[in-house]
Formats: structure tokens, sequence, C-alpha cells
């Protein structure tokens, strides 16, 4: 099959792991540093390293299985940027402060909104029974 | 930072001019890629040693760890888009490019005393 991280999905893949990083060390310093000030917010941003993460890993390794768990990754965290989106609109004492998702990720100029709509995207362009009949 | 944030930019400039024409990098643009690290190293030893002289309210662990994160970009990038020298793996370094111009940015507001 179509190797999940070689020509757009290199890119991806890069995209992905800048924020897998980002994430991760966003939601560590803000568990380390000051856990109680947000909980929620802080665990949601531990969410999000760990789905960005997954996301990454998946495309790296390529593969059916692999594809599958990118599928449910991209779409926890399409699910996820909304949810928190709105919330952070609507329920402004349950987020305090920022995470990656809040306010559909405006703080990383609305990447996180688009990323799972692009991943999606070439995760339909790459997808295992489509690679019967090139 | 502000050295960083003119180079970068060139070589944003420049990456975007290879993936119009659907050329891949070549020497000259790691040359420049390379002087870039470098004047990172020397904003993580000019930053380290003006946090230590400072009484700004900067969070030092954030500081420090922005510091040596946005030095990672660029060589990851490098070898990430030099195993594919395709337009995507140029795609590739305009990624690692623009992620240091957001670093710096964000290093700047962190500097100007920003918590996370």
């Amino acid at each position: 099959m179509r190797d999940l991280s070689s020509g757009p999905g290199r890119v991806l893949v890069f995209v992905y792991g800048v924020f897998a990083v980002a994430a991760t060390g966003r939601s560590l310093v803000q568990l380390g540093v000051d856990a109680e000030r947000a909980p929620v917010a802080y665990s949601l941003s531990l969410v999000a390293a760990v789905i960005y993460l997954v996301a990454t890993t998946c495309l790296l390794l390529g593969g059916r299985r692999s594809w599958l768990i990118a599928v449910a990754a991209c779409t926890i965290e399409l699910v996820g940027v909304l949810v928190v989106g709105t919330l952070s609109y609507v329920d402004t004492a349950l987020f305090p402060d920022k995470t990656v998702w809040s306010h559909f990720g405006q703080g990383y100029g609305f990447l996180p909104l688009v990323l799972p709509f692009v991943g999606l995207a070439w995760l339909r362009q790459t997808r295992p029974q489509a690679q019967r009949n090139p | 930072m502000g050295a960083v944030l003119v180079l970068t930019v060139v070589a944003l400039v420049w990456i975007a001019v290879l993936l119009v024409k659907d050329e891949t990098a070549g020497d000259r643009l790691f040359v420049l890629m390379a002087l870039i690290e470098a004047v990172l190293l020397v904003q993580l030893v000019v930053g380290v040693v003006q946090l230590s002289g400072t009484d700004r309210d900067v969070s030092g662990v954030l500081f420090v760890s922005y510091l040596i994160g946005v030095l990672t970009a660029l060589p990851i990038g490098a070898f990430w888009s030099l195993a594919e020298r395709t337009r995507a793996g140029t795609g590739v370094l305009a990624v690692a490019a623009f992620t240091v111009v957001a670093l710096e940015l964000r290093l700047d507001t962190i500097w100007g005393g920003a918590g996370a």
C-alpha cells in the first residue's frame, strides 16, 4: 500500500510531530507547574498531546492497522477540537487557562482545527482498500 | 532574536520560491539553515545568561525549554526532508522554518512575562 509518510504525508507527519511535541511540552509544564489552576483544561492538553503522538506514530509506521488507528485518532482530534473549542466560548469557567484546542486552536493559528480535516483527507486517499485499483 | 527572524524569513521566502518552481533544496539553502541553527545556539547561551541576570517575571523552565525546543526544528526537518527529495520534502523545510518563526515569537512573549 502507499506509504502513509511519503509525499504529502511526509509534510503531514512533520506537522503532527511538531504538534505532538508542542502539546506534550505544554501539558507537562501546565500540569507540573500549577495543576490545580485549571485541571480540566490541563488534562485536555494532555489528551490532545497523546492523540497527536498516536497520530504521528501511526503515520510513521504505516500499514493497515496503523491506518485504522490513525483514522480513530484524527476523528477524536476533530471531535475534541470542536467540543473543546465550543466549550471554551460557552463555559469560560471550565477553562481558566488555555489548551491547545480551546477557542478552536486560536493560539496556534487555528491549525489544530485544520489539521484533523487534512489528516482525514490524507487517510481517505491512502485507505487500504483503494490500493487494489490504483 | 531579530537576527533569527530575519534569517528565517529569508529562508522561508527561498523555500517558497523552490516550492513554486518545484525544485529541491540545494546546498546553499542548507548552509543558510546551518547559519540559523548557529544563531539559535548563540541565542540559547545569551538567553540563559540573560535569564540568570534578570529580575523580570519570566518563567524560567518555560523560557529555557523553548530556547532548546527551537533548536530541534531545523535539524529534524532537514533530515526528514532529505529522506525524500521531492516537493513534499521541500514542504517539510517550509514547515520547519515556520515552526522556528512561531517559537521565536512565543519566546518573545514569554520573555515579556506571559505564562504558559
